[in-house]
């Protein structure tokens, strides 16, 4: 098993040796542009996550993979051959819908064995196939059930074996989580992980959640209106989002209107917020000027005193005034606000331990430091300033 | 290769065989009542043996639109049976082939084509009758009708019907009849007044006596055949023939132009016109073509054959068409008649 | 990253794509149906219209005359025929317009004609197409003829063919056709109008009451569906007729005419009302009916106010497919219509009354016109039904009430007793030996073979005609609905189909099979050994219960997961092994619908084949039509009675089949 670097780095400069290629992929339903000038690679082995909210051609792109529905152009390569309008059945994928698209009327071994058939295995091949992928799914007593007696979880499980039954070189998962209840999902994230894990396949799966996303892929491919807004591990999305749209989808974000001055000589990049300057990430490219300036709750730190050794970067802390607290089970969320920041108001989340430690109550004044490294700037939406 | 040049050989040779082996088949139209055909189809057999009839059989109207609606691809090798008026449309078609039969000098004139040779003979002939319901009509206080000038008295108001000459052969010939007796003018003022006395009009010719013996309407403007038939069913009607003279048409055979199998139409029709045909159609009809033959049918009034008029059958065919449409513009439209 | 921000799409050709083998199969059967649907709908069809248009007119230059003095001597003088109309004008323009059995006598031309006069004509065409009668003998060409004055006057003009708009001059010029019109509209609205009022009022029973016997009133509602549509005809003769057994009730109206048509298509369209017309109350909203009570709003104005609106789709769409089925029906009118004409029954009579097949194509391109209106507003109504059908609302679940349940109950027994008694009476008069005279009981009109219509061969044909139609007509619809339904791309072509699909609602079954005898009746048509066989008849009913049929299919597919044919794909499965081994099996329900719906429907089905049938195919609904035209009304009934029976006897056997398949091939249904 290769490390996420590994996939990141071979990612980067192995478009040629991808498993998997598309090139300027583009789709069109009408006047609607579905998918824009998409160019991607997936490695041998890989899972991969399209992220994004509905509509932003993420299931679109996965049909386009598979044959479902033709880009108007662009190419598709599949194990370096070009399957770029090849009729479905002639492409090499095994493929599980939200639906599960369960045959009702037959059993899920003979669900299980449909593909299986005709391919000039012999009766018992197939039964012992079955048997095999039905224990890899961890079903290995309900053979002889109709889909409808099974729960949708399980249901599901029967739609995975099915795809994989003819050990096809991708598998194409659509939401295969999302028609099931929460605890279900979470539990079924880990199993569908490891069954990947365990045979290698290469792997695309479209979600909306992204906390699914987070969790199972190797790289996730955030898209937005018909384009790719980013591709990385799950720890760069989440760490070093390039676009707001990244940052905003991902995770909790605040997104201040600020002042921006970039890098000059030995001057670090700094963000004015309100009346407050901090020293902050910097981006490369942007102009001096508004812009949104973003951190994440989580990387809010709290201090007992606006001097100390706990403190690193004693330009970045203020003391704001708590105005609110939240208890949401394993930290607190708060309302933090205060002069310098002007109209702002920031939400920062600490730990149990901290707030216990720092006795941070509602209406008291808290010292934090915002590390320079987390704070992020995009350029500024047009239309808000 | 050698085994299915020798199927195909062999196949050829069943083909002919079975040609030769199996009876020639015919196929025929016909108007003939359904329950005569096979006894018809078995006489002509037991004279020839190789010949096997197809029936197609259906009501005048619907033959006669058949036959023209195959007017330039004929389906028919013969037409036995239909009325002879039907006949003179095909021939003016010229969907006929003119043959004179084997005999045919023996028949009445009146039942042969005036062409020579003739495109038709003629078989026996259906005339047109009143059927008179007995226990209605005095039921209703009718004294029974005893000619055509009788049926328009007021005392009949809603209690004749006849059939619609736009559908019915009978209806057609009785209308004919009327203008060919009465003469245009006083043929249309008969009908005139008669109309008023019609509870309506129906489609079939048969259908006004079966009324009469059923008690619907009691007067029905039918044909003798039908109305003696009813009777052996015990029907209380009496058979009316009017003394004016009563209209009539008569059933004919023919050859379709352009059979394939010409020999076995030519025998058919010569058999068609025989003495023993012609026995063979007086079970059914009191008047047949082959003079001397006809002998008197059970409940058939017995002074019809001089009732019937001469009939001008060319006249009949040649204005159908006008006929037709003034019948159409004065009588068929519901706001006239109030039964 | 690989965010590229350029919105303009690369212009070019779009990617095509390569097709596969499924693909391939399915546009070849895609591509077979519309081709059936084609050369059984539309080729007819376009036959017809072109027949409306089609005309005759007798062409006076076509033929010329040479006229002798008195001592028969010819000078060599000819003049044609135009050149004396146009001098004399003795032939009207109206007058030679005509039909296809037009004839024309030339005497008019000649004022000073005598058939005694000692002149003599010769007569010749200046064409070699020219016809001419002398007698009923038929002359051709351009050689001279000579005859004399006695022979000249039997002498008639042949009319030439063409095409033009003086057929339907001529239809609106003639009072009594034009009359139908008027008289079809008018039964058809008053029959409308009555039976919705009383099917809403029996569905309503049905649906919002608590009586007792909702099932047997329901089976009895759907026995009309059961009989061909002119039995209703012949039980009011026997009940209604001079020697009826109500007669008096009449009040000396003739049951022959509006009365007797107005009370059968009550009876025969008062099932499909009643089927649009529950499914329409059953989807209404229980919340309205809450919320009106929590208002305090009468009895009454909840009727007016939610009732009636929340059904006023349905109401509207059994409106129009009663008026459909009114105005294109012609057995009805034609057993009780008596002198009353309608425009169904004109088609027949100008058909096989007259030959005039022209006239019979324009009645039918008349015919075709509120039928298509009623059929197009129809189609819109019901994609709103849909709408609605498809939105969430919770099912009314009436509550006992005495006084109201006993009011229903009174009021469906009175439905019950009249459809039940129009039954009864048919099969009391089949049983009777001569009504009214002899009223012992004999199976004496059970022998068919006597009558006129085909005798029990007929009914034989008819079961294999229903039989055949059921299984071709099912595998057809459903195959054609399939593929149109899940072929990929083609959509050019899958419109086409769906456009062919609902065509045929619109098209009386008597221009149907008019239509037919156009287009197949035609020599040069390579299809023209159909004609006259049973295959034909197979092939226009099939086509005319095409639209219901195919409909039923399209729901049962679409409620199938539409991935289905995407994870065969991806497991290299062929879409046949799919069809075979999922879709059909599903869809067993519908499919079994499907072919008790044909079967029926071709046991009673008299306008799409009473121009079509033969000898060899005589068929038991149209003996029923035939018996009673040639008078033989009883064994009519009991011809009736015989389809009633088999239809009923073949529901049940569908009801133990599908229940049997059910239990086989969809236990995965029960948990």
């Amino acid at each position: 098993m290769r490390t996420e670097a590994a996939f990141e780095k071979s990612a980067e400069d192995g478009h040629e040796k991808a498993y998997l290629r598309i090139d300027n992929l583009w789709k069109n339903f009408g006047e609607f542009i579905a998918l824009k000038d998409i160019t991607m690679s997936v490695m041998e082995g890989e899972f991969i996550c399209f992220l994004g909210p509905s509509g932003c051609g993420k299931t679109t792109l996965l049909r386009a993979i598979a044959g479902l529905d033709l880009q108007a152009t662009g190419t598709i390569e599949q194990a370096g051959k070009d399957i770029s309008n090849l009729p479905p059945a002639e492409r090499d994928f095994g493929i599980v819908f939200q639906s599960y698209a369960l045959f009702p009327n037959l059993t899920i071994e003979k669900n299980v064995a449909f593909g299986l058939e005709n391919t000039g295995l012999a009766k018992p091949a197939i039964t012992a196939r079955v048997k095999e992928l039905l224990e890899l799914v961890g079903l290995p007593d309900q053979g002889k059930k109709y889909p409808a007696q099974l729960s949708g979880g399980q249901q599901q499980r029967i739609a995975l074996a099915r795809a994989i039954a003819t050990s096809p070189g991708l598998l194409l998962l659509d939401e295969p989580l999302s028609a099931l209840d929460a605890k279900v999902r979470v539990h079924l994230r880990h199993e569908v992980k490891e069954l990947q894990r365990k045979l290698g396949i290469t792997t695309v799966m479209v979600t909306h959640d992204q906390e699914e996303a987070l969790s199972m892929a190797d790289r996730i491919v955030v898209m937005n209106h018909g384009v790719i807004e980013q591709i990385g591990t799950p720890t760069d999305i989440y760490r070093e989002p390039e676009t707001l749209f990244v940052a905003d989808f991902i995770g909790e974000m605040n997104q201040i209107a600020a002042n921006y001055t970039p890098a000059d000589g030995e001057e670090k990049p700094i963000v004015t917020i309100g009346n407050k300057s901090f020293v902050c990430a910097g981006a490369a490219g942007l102009r001096a000027g508004p812009v949104i300036a973003a951190i994440r709750p989580e990387d809010i730190i709290p201090h007992r005193e606006d001097v100390g050794p706990l403190i690193t970067e004693p330009e970045n802390c203020l003391t704001l005034r708590i105005d609110e607290m939240e208890f949401l089970g394993s930290f607190w969320r708060t309302r933090l606000s205060g002069a310098e920041l002007g109209e702002v108001e920031l939400i920062a989340d600490f730990s149990i331990n901290a707030v216990r430690r720092l006795s941070m109550e509602t209406g008291k004044q808290q010292v934090i430091e915002i590390p320079s490294n987390r704070l992020k700037v995009f350029a500024a939406k047009k239309g808000a300033a | 290769m050698a085994l299915s040049k020798k199927l195909a050989l062999a196949a050829v040779a069943s083909l002919c065989m079975a040609g030769n082996a199996l009876a020639t088949d015919l196929t025929v139209y016909t108007a003939v009542e359904a329950e005569d055909l096979k006894r018809y189809a078995e006489e002509f057999n037991k004279a020839h043996p190789d010949i096997h009839i197809n029936w197609v059989r259906d009501s005048t109207g619907v033959i006669t639109a058949k036959l023209l609606a195959e007017k330039n691809n004929p389906q028919a090798d013969v037409i036995w049976g239909l009325a002879a008026t039907s006949l003179l449309l095909m021939k003016s078609e010229g969907m006929l082939e003119p043959y004179a039969p084997k005999g045919v000098e023996k028949l009445d004139k009146k039942f042969v084509d005036s062409s020579t040779p003739p495109t038709w003979t003629g078989m026996d002939a259906w005339v047109a009758s009143v059927c008179f319901n007995t226990i209605e009509g005095k039921k209703l206080g009718l004294t029974a009708p005893t000619s055509w000038k009788d049926l328009t008295k007021p005392e009949y108001k809603g209690h004749v019907i006849m059939p619609n000459p736009n559908s019915s052969g009978t209806g057609f010939l009785d209308v004919s009849s009327w203008l060919q007796m009465f003469g245009e003018k006083g043929g249309w003022e008969y009908m005139d007044a008669l109309h008023e006395n019609i509870a309506r009009y129906t489609h079939s010719g048969s259908k006004p006596c079966k009324l009469a013996a059923a008690g619907e309407i009691p007067i029905g403007i039918s044909f003798a055949f039908r109305g003696a038939k009813s009777k052996a069913d015990g029907a209380p009607i009496d058979i009316i023939v009017p003394p004016e003279g009563v209209g009539w048409d008569m059933e004919a055979t023919a050859i379709v132009a352009g059979t394939s199998k010409l020999d076995a139409a030519k025998t058919l029709v010569d058999w068609t016109i025989s003495k023993d045909a012609n026995v063979m159609y007086n079970t059914g009809y009191a008047v047949v073509a082959y003079p001397g033959v006809a002998k008197p049918v059970k409940f058939f009034p017995d002074n019809l054959t001089d009732k019937m008029i001469d009939n001008d059958f060319e006249f009949a065919a040649n204005n159908r068409k006008a006929i037709l449409e003034e019948w159409q513009k004065r009588y068929d439209s519901k706001s006239e008649p109030k039964s | 990253m690989s965010v590229t921000m350029n919105s303009g799409m690369p212009k070019g050709k779009p990617l095509s794509l390569r097709m596969g083998r499924d693909d391939f199969l399915m546009r070849a059967f895609v591509l077979a149906i519309s081709l059936y649907l084609l050369l059984s709908l539309a080729f007819p069809l376009y036959a017809m219209l072109s027949k409306a248009f089609s005309t005759y007119r007798f062409d006076l230059s076509q033929i010329e005359f040479q006229v002798s003095d008195q001592a028969g001597a010819f000078s060599g003088d000819t003049v044609t025929a135009k050149t004396l109309n146009d001098k004399l004008k003795s032939i009207s323009g109206d007058d030679l317009a005509t039909s296809s059995d037009g004839r024309l006598s030339l005497v008019p031309l000649f004022p000073d004609f005598s058939f005694r006069s000692p002149v003599h004509y010769k007569i010749r065409g200046t064409t070699a197409e020219t016809v001419y009668l002398v007698g009923s003998e038929r002359h051709v060409g351009t050689d001279w003829l000579e005859v004399d004055s006695n022979t000249f006057r039997r002498v008639v003009l042949r009319p030439v063919q063409s095409i033009g708009f003086s057929n339907f001059t001529e239809y609106f010029s003639t009072p009594s056709l034009f009359e139908s019109i008027e008289n079809s509209i008018l039964i058809s609205l008053i029959s409308t109008v009555i039976t919705v009022s009383l099917a809403f009022a029996f569905a309503y029973a049905l649906n919002r009451s608590c009586m007792r016997f909702k099932g047997v009133f329901r089976l009895i509602a759907m026995a009309p569906i059961l009989v061909p549509s002119l039995l209703p005809g012949i039980a009011l003769v026997y009940l209604f007729g001079n020697q009826g057994m109500l007669k008096e009730v009449m009040m000396g109206e003739s049951i022959y005419g509006p009365y007797g048509i107005v009370i059968g298509s009550v009876f025969f369209t008062f099932p499909h009302a009643m089927i649009i017309i529950t499914t329409a109350l059953a989807i209404s909203d229980a919340r309205l009916y809450e919320a009106a009570v929590s208002l305090r709003a009468s009895a009454w104005k909840t009727f007016w106010t939610v009732t009636i609106p929340g059904a006023r789709y349905g109401l509207i769409s059994a409106a129009f497919v009663v008026f459909n089925l009114v105005i294109t029906d012609f057995g009805l009118p034609k057993v009780i219509g008596g002198q009353f004409n309608m425009l169904a029954v004109d088609i027949y009579k100008q058909v096989i009354g007259q030959q005039n097949f022209e006239m019979g194509a324009v009645v039918s391109v008349v015919l075709l016109m509120p039928a298509f209106i009623a059929f197009f507003v129809d189609r819109q109504v019901q994609k709103k039904q849909v709408a609605l059908l498809s939105a969430r609302s919770v099912v009314f679940d009436p509550k006992p009430n005495r006084k109201f349940d006993r009011l229903c109950f009174l009021y469906c027994s009175l439905i019950g007793i009249f459809i039940v008694g129009i039954l009864g009476v048919c099969q009391f008069a089949a049983l009777i030996k001569f009504w009214p005279y002899d009223l012992t009981l004999s199976l004496k009109n059970y022998n068919f073979d006597r009558m006129d219509g085909g005798g029990w061969g007929a009914y034989h044909n008819s079961i294999e005609l229903a039989a055949l139609t059921a299984i071709f007509g099912t595998l057809v619809i459903f195959i054609g609905a399939y593929m149109v339904d899940k072929t990929r791309g083609f959509r050019v072509g899958r419109t086409f189909f769906q456009l062919l699909a609902m065509l045929p609602m619109a098209i009386p079954g008597m221009v149907l099979g008019l239509a037919y005898i156009f287009f197949f009746n035609n020599p040069a048509n390579p299809l023209n050994f159909l004609y006259g066989t049973m295959a034909i008849l197979v092939i226009v009913t099939v086509t005319h219960f095409y639209t219901v049929s195919h409909l039923t299919a399209m729901t049962a597919l679409k409620q199938m997961d539409n991935e289905f044919e995407s994870v065969a794909a991806s497991l290299k499965q062929p879409f046949y092994k799919l069809f075979a081994r999922v879709t059909v099996p599903v869809c067993m329900p519908a499919i079994l619908d499907i072919g008790i719906y044909l079967f029926v429907n071709a046991m009673t089905t008299v306008s799409a084949v009473v121009f079509l049938y033969s000898t060899d195919t005589t068929l038991a609904s149209v003996a029923v039509l035939n018996m009673d035209d040639a008078g033989d009304i009883a064994p009519a009934a009991a011809m009736g009675m015989m389809i009633f029976y088999t239809n009923a006897l073949a529901r049940i056997i569908h009801l133990i089949i599908s229940k049997g398949i059910l239990k086989k091939t969809q236990a995965w249904r029960s948990r």
